[in-house]
């Protein structure tokens, strides 16, 4: 292959707008990440309130007092292309009259779902030997809270609560731990 | 016949002269390595990229079928086991190859590592090693989520739960991993997207460079005792080596690398043949919770830290190891680069191999049968076995219906039968007194809930005399000094 005759250098204009050209290029890619990065960071830029609504979980008459029963509801945010994973489950707890605590159903450890047994009045989770009493304070294993609670209100005869994410320790810590207030049973 | 070759080779020269890569090609596969490097322990790194090869092709052949849907991923994973012929084997090879590629992959790391191959000047080909090695268990948990099933839906939620660990931005890094609020269509997309064209993009640049070095940094010669690493010669001294005793990498040693990879292929073709393709297990229908979710082989081990680790320090320790093994490693070179390549003369190095194998080992072991979750069926589905109800009161037999009724069993195994979380009880009365039970049962403590809300006086009481019968050698308890209190008694009411 032959070699060019003459330096680059020698050709200060061309080098001049070859510099010029890179330039444009990193102004215009510079521009160009900003739609893109909105776009892949949307999720993150979205408040985690602003997934949240109220949702109806069922009648009262669903939820007899004294007993824990599993409700599901469906979840407001989404597409048909979720599927199954749009119903999710929660644990309602009647207490007594109007006075009830809606549990997610994933373990404040891992996230794996919990099982209510009404025999010994306990939660139990399958994954790793989280346990919790009827009111959802820890009882033992490894996770560092109660379960999740799911704010509520009753509209009528219906059951309404307040959901739209997945119960983490950091998307639901605003929420006290169960036990921690007094006038809770 | 002698025509065919005749035109064989004029079609071979017609490519050539145009796209002028045999020269080079063969260059790169005739380079002379050390002859000491010919060996068995050098076939795991081409093994990997065979298998990385067989896994792109296997995956773009599943993809023509696969939907990358929350609600249609797990029907398509179905519709290949069953509805297309062959789509099975094709799932096995996939699933299998994947195992396979994570065990080979730790194997040439762990060679590398003890033959000190990462040492001058060979510090960035380990580096682009430790990121291969990140990038195949990447690989590895974004295909265990993309078999959406139930062990997916909930394996996504622990990757969730462990990021929402992460101070300040944690619930902003859980909504990055789903795609939004919860675990649904845009889950499944976004893991698609990682597993189909970003990692293995990334992963392909990255093996091509990894071997690009190889060959031109040169496969490192067999280590000896007392042979130091100096960065002001070794150069000449590896040049002079193989200049002196080397061999053509083809055939000397690509052989061997040839055929263990031939060897490897097929034993993943055994495997997928013989135990068929992974899962899919159950729907990924939340509501359906009667589940036991399980990652896979690769993860397990992980799985069973979350379980073991002491709660208090869990989330420095996942947030903070992690990152601390990961510089480690790629800082390695840069602090081990020079000296002593032999084993021998590195006992730290062989310890820390042999610990790091064992706990991995070992806690991947335990975990395919994990002790510490209890078992959600086992107080309905283990009965209590006759012969520790066979001359027992009716209170104590009472007790044995407490036992099983309150889900005791799901945590305390009889003589084997019944969850592991706790201790088996065949002979708890060897151990405590009746008082002791009686607390450890309404009190619980150390990972077992207090039952004093759940159990009524009677059925504590019963509850304890049951469990005052186990003593472990199968017959009803008795207690000497009541026997002695009572036969004085009769004594007494003899002589009176
Ligand atoms: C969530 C699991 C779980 C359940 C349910 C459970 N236990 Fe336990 N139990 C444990 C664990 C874990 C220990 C070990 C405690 C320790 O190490 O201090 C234990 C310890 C005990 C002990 C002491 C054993 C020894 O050898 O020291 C007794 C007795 C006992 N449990 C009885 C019961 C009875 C009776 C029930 C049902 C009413 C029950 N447990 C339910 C987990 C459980």
């Amino acid at each position: 292959m032959e070699h060019p005759t003459t330096q680059p250098s020698q050709h200060s204009r061309r080098t001049f707008l070859f510099k010029l050209a890179l330039l444009a290029n990193g102004a215009v890619g510079a521009v160009l990440a900003v739609p893109i990065l909105g776009y892949i960071l949307g999720p993150v830029f979205k408040r985690g309130r602003s997934y949240e609504y109220w949702i109806p979980l069922g009648f009262l008459h669903q939820f007899p007092e004294g007993e824990t029963r599993l409700a599901h509801f469906h979840n407001p945010d989404g597409s048909p292309a979720d599927g199954q994973t749009r119903t999710l489950p929660c644990w309602v707890r009647h207490i007594k009259q109007n006075q009830f605590q809606v549990f997610a159903i994933n373990c404040a450890h891992m996230g794996c779902p919990v099982h209510w047994f009404p025999q010994s009045k306990l939660f139990m989770c399958p994954c790793h030997g989280g346990v919790y009493y009827q009111d959802g304070a820890r009882a033992a294993g490894p996770p560092p809270r109660g379960l999740f609670e799911y704010k509520y209100k009753i509209v009528g005869d219906r059951l309404m609560i307040r959901a739209g994410q997945l119960p983490t320790l950091a998307t639901h810590a605003s929420i006290a731990a169960p036990g921690s207030s007094p006038c809770q049973g | 016949m002698s025509g065919l070759k005749q035109k064989g080779i004029a079609i071979y020269r017609w490519l050539d002269s145009r796209l002028g890569l045999a020269g080079p090609v063969i260059e790169a596969a005739e380079h002379p390595i050390p002859k000491s490097s010919a060996s068995w322990w050098y076939v795991f790194g081409s093994a990997a990229t065979v298998i990385l090869m067989m896994q792109i092709v296997t995956g773009v052949l599943l993809a023509l079928v696969y939907t990358p849907t929350a609600r249609d991923a797990w029907n398509s994973l179905n519709f290949l086991n069953h509805g297309l012929t062959l789509g099975w084997f094709l799932r096995a090879l996939h699933g299998w190859g994947s195992d396979f590629m994570v065990a080979i992959v730790l194997i040439h790391m762990t060679q590398v590592f003890m033959f000190g191959a990462y040492k001058f000047p060979r510090e960035l080909t380990w580096i682009l090693g430790v990121f291969l090695l990140l990038m195949t268990f990447g690989m590895a948990f974004t295909g265990q989520v993309l078999r959406f099933d139930q062990d997916a839906y909930w394996g996504i939620g622990i990757g969730a739960s462990i990021m929402a660990r992460v101070p300040f931005v944690g619930s902003k890094l859980v909504h990055l991993l789903l795609g939004g609020p919860i675990i649904g269509a845009t889950t499944v997309s976004r893991f698609f997207a990682l597993h189909v064209f970003v990692i293995p993009g990334i992963l392909l640049a990255f093996v091509g460079l990894h071997v690009w070095m190889v060959l031109r940094l040169g496969i490192n010669e067999w280590p000896m005792p007392g042979r130091l690493v100096r960065r002001s010669t070794y150069i000449q001294e590896y040049e002079a080596e193989i200049h002196k005793d080397g061999v053509p990498f083809v055939p000397d040693a690509g052989w061997t690398d040839a055929m263990f990879a031939a060897a490897i292929i097929l034993a993943i073709m055994a495997c997928a043949a013989l135990f068929g393709p992974i899962g899919p297990t159950g729907p990924p229908d939340p509501t359906i919770i009667q589940t036991v979710p399980k990652p896979d082989v690769p993860f397990l081990w992980i799985y069973a830290l979350l379980a073991l680790l002491p709660p208090k320090l869990e989330t420095p320790i996942l947030l903070i190891v992690p990152v601390v093994v990961i510089c480690v490693m790629l800082a390695l070179p840069f602090f081990a680069g020079e000296g002593e390549k032999h084993w021998s003369r590195r006992p730290i190095a062989v310890l820390m191999v042999l610990v790091i194998a064992v706990s991995l080992g070992t806690l991947t072991v335990v975990s395919l049968n994990p002790p510490w979750s209890p078992e959600m069926t086992a107080w309905s589905a283990d009965p209590v076995q006759p012969r520790f109800l066979r001359g027992r009161t009716p209170l104590e037999r009472q007790g044995a219906i407490v036992f099983q009724e309150k889900q005791c069993r799901n945590c305390h195994a009889l003589a084997g039968l019944g969850g592991k979380r706790g201790p088996d009880l065949a002979s708890v009365a060897t151990r405590l007194t009746e008082d002791e039970l009686v607390r450890q049962v309404l009190q619980g403590g150390g990972n077992m809930p207090a039952y004093g809300s759940a159990l009524s006086p009677a059925q504590t009481t019963a509850l304890v005399a049951f469990l005052g019968t186990l003593n472990g050698n199968e017959r009803p308890a008795r207690d000497p000094s009541l026997e002695l209190t009572h036969s004085n008694a009769a004594q007494k009411q003899q002589k009176f």
